[in-house]
């Protein structure tokens, strides 16, 4: 960018700040007005992107309260790609830094729930493991073997009741968010992005197993969490919900 | 536990995952469509902005009856204290006055 554009950015994203100097409009008549527009039009086009981005944090906060918020946020981290479904990844780091909301702990994690149900959505598709491939396998292979996951599956940690915020607030007539840590495994088994509630050792086993442990030590690591942890419905969900993707034994 | 118990439990798994796979394929998709019903409105955006599936669930929204809340549901949520002691819940009256116009 040279200066004149960067001026003209500056500009854009504040609305205290001057037209830019050398505007003007077809006649070769200075422009102030027709700026002003443009510079508008922006912000009020990325508030309705983040409308569509956050619903659960929008229904959190109230629509006056979401849109008083978002022209905050626009103006401070303006899409940095043209992709505008992505557009957002900044709102954890910026609601966890705006004192007047610092008050409501979940609201960054919520927002990283929401980032990551977009980011699922359009992951690529991926050939998912059956439980006859694992249940093929020799049981001392299985125990050395590593686990590979679907492009669009992702996991969100929290310290609050994460999923039962989300339904509670997206799902009709759900009950109200428990008094428990929920970390969110998100799945993708057909077209839509689907949530599920983990346990802490859940999401231990996942962390682990995400990072190439195999699944003796993916076990260790979540009965070091929890000595009660059973593999059983963990894995019976992944396998149902095609989370996993490939199945590598160490003579493979 | 020792290993052998280990590995006993996670060739069970595998053996449990093997029977919900064959006994309840059926049940497991109907639940997954009921989740996709009371859902309609938000799957409509699960694509996010700047997709034509987006930009027609604005439309979907104003029939919603999550989009006519303006109070918002904040305030309503018992969520438990973190250790620093973050109080619970926030009010959105205090949040009104702290915000700029």
């Amino acid at each position: 960018m040279n200066s004149h554009e960067h001026m003209f950015r500056a500009a854009l994203l504040d609305p205290a700040q001057a037209v830019p100097e050398g505007l003007t409009d077809g006649a070769g008549a200075p422009t102030t007005k027709r700026f002003d527009v443009y510079r508008n039009n922006v912000t009020v086009a990325l508030i309705e992107a983040l409308r569509t981005a956050f619903p659960v944090l929008r229904k959190l906060l109230g629509d006056a309260n979401f849109d008083q918020l978002a022209p905050h946020f626009a103006r401070a981290h303006p899409p940095a790609s043209p992709l505008m479904m992505h557009y957002g990844v900044d709102m954890p780091e910026f609601l966890a830094g705006f004192t007047p909301l610092k008050h409501i702990g979940y609201l960054p994690d919520v927002a990283r729930l929401e980032l990551a149900i977009r980011q699922a959505y359009h992951a690529a598709d991926a050939i998912p493991l059956s439980a006859t491939d694992l249940a093929e396998t020799e049981p001392d292979a299985l125990m050395a073997a590593c686990l590979s996951f679907a492009p669009a599956v992702q996991i969100v940690p929290s310290p609050w009741p994460l999923f039962d915020i989300w339904r509670y607030n997206m799902q009709e007539g759900a009950e109200k968010p428990r008094n428990v840590a929920q970390s969110v495994l998100i799945t993708r088994p057909e077209f839509d992005p689907v949530p599920h509630p983990l346990t802490p050792a859940q999401a231990t086993w996942i962390s682990a197993i995400k990072a190439g442990t195999p699944l003796l030590g993916a076990q260790d690591a979540a009965l070091a969490q929890d000595p009660k942890f059973d593999l059983s419905p963990l894995l019976t969900l992944l396998l149902q919900q095609e989370a996993l993707t490939t199945l590598t034994t160490p003579k493979d | 536990m020792s290993k052998t118990m280990k590995s006993v439990a996670i060739v069970s798994a595998v053996a449990a995952a093997l029977t919900a796979q064959t006994t309840t394929s059926a049940q497991a998709a109907s639940k997954e469509k009921c989740y996709g019903v009371s859902l309609a409105g938000a799957n409509d955006c699960a694509a996010g902005p700047g997709t034509t599936c987006a930009g027609t669930s604005t439309v979907d929204y104003q029939g919603n009856a999550w989009t006519l809340v303006d109070a918002g549901t904040c305030a309503e949520i018992e969520l438990p204290a973190l250790a620093d002691g973050t109080p619970r819940t926030g009010s959105l009256e205090e949040l009104d006055r702290d915000l700029p116009a």
